[in-house]
């Protein structure tokens, strides 16, 4: 078994490293925030709420997960296109990380001055230091460049390769990045044409309502940037880990083809409660929305059906005789998989929130926190977590002991409690109206507002056990970096033979994207031309 | 492409599940009145609200038997006009509301209605009070660092 | 043209069917529970 290439595996491994930093810093401004919420602690003078819940989302949503993301997807590209990086796609790969390492700690510098408490998804006209746009402009073009650096592994493997079918991981890294570079322009332009100038001062007013509908462009696309590189690792490493096959090789391409086209004409079901969209359009990017959500049915039904092949392969009989024969003490499926089962009911709130007006019940309370909590940072982030178990050891010509793996376990099911206690309280509190995003108050001892005080502390104790599970991940992966020296394989499953032949049509990259273009154009143009034209722009504000 | 045919007719199912959730909405908002918020476009100068009528004179203004108009102000950190409204109960209340700063939120706890009030933007929204009682009127869109004591309250009895 | 792939046998996917429908009645609930709380707060 070739080992994994040394240079490559710096790459992949300063990514990880810097993502758990970002998880980390961004865990202990969590548990400082439950604790407050909950009236435990209340904060000394010089540190804010909404300064530290501006580094939460920021270290969280977009630093942690995006380093992550890289590194995953560079790894498998370097070991199935080639086994090797081409040396252009190794420096696109470091170009990317200088930049996006730059932009993340000025950005985590200003927030910390308390120049930037606007959250992570700074709305207009609250106004932050033009450095805080900056950093998060050096943040995204970093990442087209980590990009560049796929697509140009792709691109020359393809020439090399001429009529062969593209390795599974590549294709969908290649989506990934596909998708991440589309979406990523509407922020672009946001902060660079709208507020850096702004923030400077070299222009009065922004218009709001665009700016708002530039990021939710990207916003909603952004949670499928995070949900792919899991979903790779469900549909290509996972059979492999469990000893199965892929069940079908065209319906994975075909459903990360569906995602590349809808999850980007959507961002409106994260405006449905705004002015200045008309009721056509918001309900017309709901049917988008709704369509987004056939591929990942598609996924269940590959799972389970990898699953129950690989089951009835081991004698398994009965309907669900299968179960048992999953490799449930083994901590690259465990985690993976209860990351796949909690998607069940993230899923489901998924498409309540994109509900068009039933939406009204849920908008910004902590409902969405608690959603978010259950997709991102548990179907997304425990799957992460499993992938560190063997891809740390591959990388670093080391193995997985059993001491390590039971860690591992250890470390899952803590976040599992964790993530039940806290998002549990956050889903049922959200439904009695307490809003999200806000530092603790009674409301003046109101009745509504009292009956919240139970949960908030419920979300105390299950922030507590997350932090937990913070340091144990941490903890975890100083372990593996220690581990014994070895040879680990790279786990990449091998396809069914009973999956029929891929079409080349999935790999028309031309068609797609075209199609993708016509979606969002349809989706967004008749509106925002209405807001370009029709609004009245606003001056900045620092409220903080 | 091929698909098991079990597969078949899962997504048949999923994909009919989806219809249907569609429809009912769809129906419901665009026969039976049940849109999201802001419905018509109204737009007003952020800089000038407090000149500009309604807002110059924000309150509660009688519009009809049992239909009152509430024209609020949202501001870093609470509502115009600062004193409770008050209203009887089985009242039909269309709330007319604009920002005077940031964006706000506007969320009336137990009840469907929760709109953004954005700057340049009129936001407004109905709601009938069957039901008496002291209601939390709150601000649910991070606005600074009192956004958590922007509320207020309405009086339904 | 007869496909090769005709002359099989579907593998048995009970499991999986259950599974996914279970999936399927836990939207269902969830959505039309959500729903029954908007109906009642209009």
């Amino acid at each position: 078994m070739k080992s994994f290439d040394r240079s490559d595996s710096k790459l992949v491994l300063a990514h990880i490293l810097f993502a758990f930093a970002a998880l980390l810093i961004g865990g202990v401004a969590g548990l400082l925030q439950s604790m407050v919420k909950s009236g435990s602690i209340e904060l000394p003078a010089n540190i804010g709420y909404y300064e530290l819940l501006t580094a939460h989302g920021v270290l969280m949503a977009l630093i942690f997960t995006t380093y992550f993301i890289v590194g995953f997807l560079y790894s498998g590209v370097s070991h199935t296109l080639g086994g090797k990086l081409l040396p252009a796609s190794r420096k696109f790969g470091w170009a990317g990380y200088m930049l996006m390492s730059l932009g993340t700690v000025m950005g985590v510098i200003v927030i910390l001055l308390g120049k930037a408490s606007v959250l992570y998804t700074f709305y207009a006209p609250m106004k932050a230091s033009p450095w805080f746009y900056i950093a998060l402009a050096l943040v995204v073009v970093g990442s087209w460049l980590s990009g560049f650096g796929i697509f140009y592994q792709y691109v020359r493997w393809k020439r090399g390769n001429k009529g062969k079918l593209s390795p599974l991981f590549a294709y969908m890294s290649v989506v990934t990045m596909l998708l991440w570079q589309i979406c990523t322009i509407g922020v672009a332009i946001e902060v660079v044409v709208q507020l850096i100038p702004w923030s400077f001062g070299w222009v009065d007013t922004v218009n709001v309502v665009l700016s708002r509908t530039l990021f939710w462009y990207f916003g909603h696309p952004l949670v499928y940037f995070w949900l792919l590189p899991a979903y790779i690792c469900w549909y290509v490493v996972i059979p492999k880990v469990i000893g199965g096959k892929i069940f079908s090789d065209s319906l994975a391409r075909l459903s990360f083809m569906l995602f590349l086209l809808f999850s980007i004409p959507v961002g409106f079901h994260h405006q449905l409660m705004e002015p200045g969209i008309s009721p056509f359009w918001k309900y017309l990017q709901v049917v988008l929305t709704f369509m987004v959500i056939i591929p990942s049915l598609m996924t269940a039904f590959s799972m389970f059906a990898t699953f129950e092949l690989y089951g009835r392969s081991k004698g398994a009989k009965g309907t669900f005789g299968w179960v048992k024969k999953l490799p449930w003490k083994d901590v690259r499926f465990f985690a993976p998989f209860m990351g796949m089962l909690i998607f069940i009911p993230a899923g489901a709130g998924g498409i309540i929130n994109a509900s068009n007006q039933m939406n009204a019940v849920v908008h910004n309370t902590l409902w969405v926190t608690g959603h978010f909590h259950i997709t991102v940072a548990t179907s997304v982030a425990l799957t992460f977590f499993g992938i560190l178990y063997w891809l740390i050891p591959a990388i670093t010509g080391r193995v997985l002991t059993p001491r390590m793996n039971k860690l591992g376990i250890i470390q899952t099911i803590t976040w599992c409690v964790g993530m039940f206690f806290m998002s549990g309280a956050m889903h049922i509190v959200g439904l009695l109206g307490s809003p999200r995003r806000t530092a603790y108050n009674s409301y003046n001892d109101h009745p509504d507002a009292v009956l919240w005080m139970p949960y908030h502390v419920a979300m105390a104790i299950g922030g507590t056990i997350l932090f937990i599970g913070v340091i144990l991940i941490i903890c975890n992966i100083v372990g593996l970096l220690r581990a014994p020296r070895g040879e680990t394989e790279y786990p990449i499953g091998e396809v069914s033979e009973a999956s029929e032949k891929t079409p080349a049509f999935l790999e028309r990259w031309g068609v797609w994207i075209g199609i993708a273009v016509a979606l969002i154009l349809f989706a967004y143009t008749i509106p925002l031309i209405d807001m370009i034209r029709d609004t009245v722009p606003s001056p900045g504000y620092v409220t903080w | 492409m091929h698909l098991h045919r079990l597969e078949k007719i899962w997504l048949k199912f999923g994909i009919s599940m989806l219809a249907v959730f569609l429809i009912v909405l769809g129906i419901m908002a665009f026969s039976m009145g049940m849109k999201p918020p802001s419905e018509h476009h109204h737009t007003v100068d952020p800089t000038k609200v407090a000149e500009m009528a309604p807002f110059d004179n924000p309150g509660l203004n009688q519009i009809g038997k049992n239909h009152y108009e509430a024209v609020m102000t949202a501001y870093a950190f609470g509502f115009e006009p600062a004193e409770p409204m008050q209203v009887p109960v089985g009242s039909k209340v269309d709330f007319i509301v604009t920002t005077s700063d940031v964006v706000h939120g506007f969320a009336i706890v137990g009840t469907n209605v929760n709109m953004m009030i954005v700057p340049g933007e009129i936001s407004h929204i109905s709601h009938t009070f069957d039901k008496p009682g002291e209601y939390l009127i709150l601000c649910n869109e991070y606005c600074g660092t009192g956004h958590e004591y922007m509320a207020t309250t309405i009086v339904v009895q | 043209m007869s496909k090769p792939d005709e002359n099989k046998e579907e593998p048995a996917l009970k499991g999986t069917f259950a599974s996914v429908m279970l999936l399927g009645a836990f939207i269902v609930v969830t959505w039309i529970g959500v729903f029954a709380l908007f109906m009642a707060r209009n």
